[in-house]
């Protein structure tokens, strides 16, 4: 099973991105191989849709749980649709919110808690 | 004869300045008015027109027929706008991000897709006062994309009348696509240090689109130095000072236009039509 942790960093160190959409990094975990990868958020630099595009991202490289802060209504709406299971880490490091997740200590989230374009800096 | 009134923020006398130039014309020729600031129209607040018709004001969106679609990810791909997502058995949609373009019906591989109307807003029309032929546009609640509403008023152009364009505030695409293809813009400011930087973003938004345009100041105080000093830095003529008045003020929140309170004010803004004209033409 693969899980994604919105990053700030390449850093599993750092602190649990709590922006969705437009968080730089992904952490993706194969759970079974314990095997980490980071990919770029395509939705950090897009100019609208952010958390669709992030969303779809993550369906397309077989996510199956997301952790992360705060989710937009759209991104919410396609995680959902995909099946995708939703949980907020805030505060945590990558790191612990992983074994946390692991250990059936995160909270889930059972749709959107932001409010649309609420990740854009500024606003 | 399409004269434009602009301003960088709302809240500046837009509205008053369009207004007060649509009555004082309708004395001598045929006017349009098209209120094309559609998220807030309220030029029909003050010439209070009789509304004859109301049609609904549509855009294209993407439709999915499910049974031909074979979810292979083309169409959320070249979307611009991530109005679409594709999961393993469906197609999400998200209208009030699309922007119309019909790339996605026209790039699937399957004819899966199909443009919907979307209904975006409505478009009114009717008579103030005998001569001014009056179109105004208002844009439904939660609809971000207001540039189609504003093309299908303007769209309403009657040749042969003297149209004024009431142009949203700001000058982001709504702006623009109110302004542009008119002969004169009039841009609308204070002489305050916010109004004048506001000012400048406006100037120079319809100096791009290389429509020649000059200054109205409203509720000066008479000496706008500020607004002078811009004036002479840009090239742009002040052609006409509204004076802070009492009484304007008063009228208009009461939903009175300016020349209701100051009949005698009428010549002022005859005067600054045909400044506008010289200006247009030279
Ligand atoms: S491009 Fe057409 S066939 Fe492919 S996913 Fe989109 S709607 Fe379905
Ligand atoms: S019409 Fe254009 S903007 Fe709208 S969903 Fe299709 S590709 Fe995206």
């Amino acid at each position: 099973m693969k899980i994604a942790i919105s990053a700030p960093s390449k850093n599993p160190a750092d602190p649990v991105d709590s922006r969705f959409g437009r968080c730089s990094f992904f952490a993706v975990v194969d759970a079974d191989q314990e095997k980490w990868e980071f990919i770029p958020n395509p939705g950090a630099s897009s100019g609208g849709g952010a958390g669709i595009q992030a969303a779809q991202e993550l369906v397309k490289r077989g996510v199956r749980a997301v952790i992360t802060g705060r989710v937009g209504p759209n991104a919410a709406a396609v995680l959902q649709a995909a099946g995708i299971k939703l949980y907020t880490a805030g505060g945590k490091s990558v790191q612990e919110a992983y074994r946390q997740f692991l250990n059936n200590e995160l909270a889930p989230l059972t749709g959107a808690n932001a409010m649309p374009h609420a990740g854009i800096r500024g606003r | 004869m399409l004269i434009a009134v602009a301003s960088g923020k709302g809240g500046t006398g837009k509205t008053t300045v369009a207004v007060s130039l649509a009555l004082a014309l309708a004395g001598s020729e045929k006017v349009q008015y098209l209120d094309c600031d559609v998220e807030e129209p309220n030029g029909h607040l003050f010439l209070k027109p009789r509304l004859e018709t109301k049609e609904p004001v549509t855009v294209p969106v993407p439709k999915v027929d499910q049974s031909r679609c074979t979810f292979c990810g083309r169409c959320a791909e070249i979307c611009a706008y991530h109005a679409l997502a594709v999961l393993a058995g469906s197609v999400l949609t998200f209208p009030e991000l699309c922007h119309s373009c019909g790339g996605c019906w026209y790039f699937c591989p399957e004819k899966a897709l199909t443009p919907a109307a979307r209904e975006i807003g409505w478009r009114e029309e009717g008579w103030a006062t005998e001569r001014i032929a009056f179109t105004h546009g208002r844009l439904n609640v939660g609809v971000a994309i207001s540039p189609p509403l504003i093309q299908a008023v303007k769209e309403r152009r009657l040749s042969g009348a003297a149209a004024i364009i009431d142009a949203p505030p700001g000058t982001s695409c709504p702006a623009i696509k109110a302004v542009e293809g008119s002969d004169f813009c009039l841009l609308v400011t204070e002489p305050t240090p916010f109004g004048l930087h506001d000012l400048e973003l406006a100037a120079e938004m319809v100096r791009a689109l290389g429509i020649k345009s000059g200054i109205v100041v409203n509720r000066s105080d008479g000496r706008d130095q500020e607004v002078e000093e811009f004036s002479r830095k840009y090239g742009l003529p002040i052609l006409l000072r509204i004076p802070l008045d009492r009484q304007v003020a008063a009228a208009y929140a009461r939903g009175l236009p300016l020349l209701a309170a100051r009949p005698q004010w009428r010549e002022d803004f005859l005067a600054l039509w045909e400044k506008c004209k010289k200006v247009a033409c030279h």
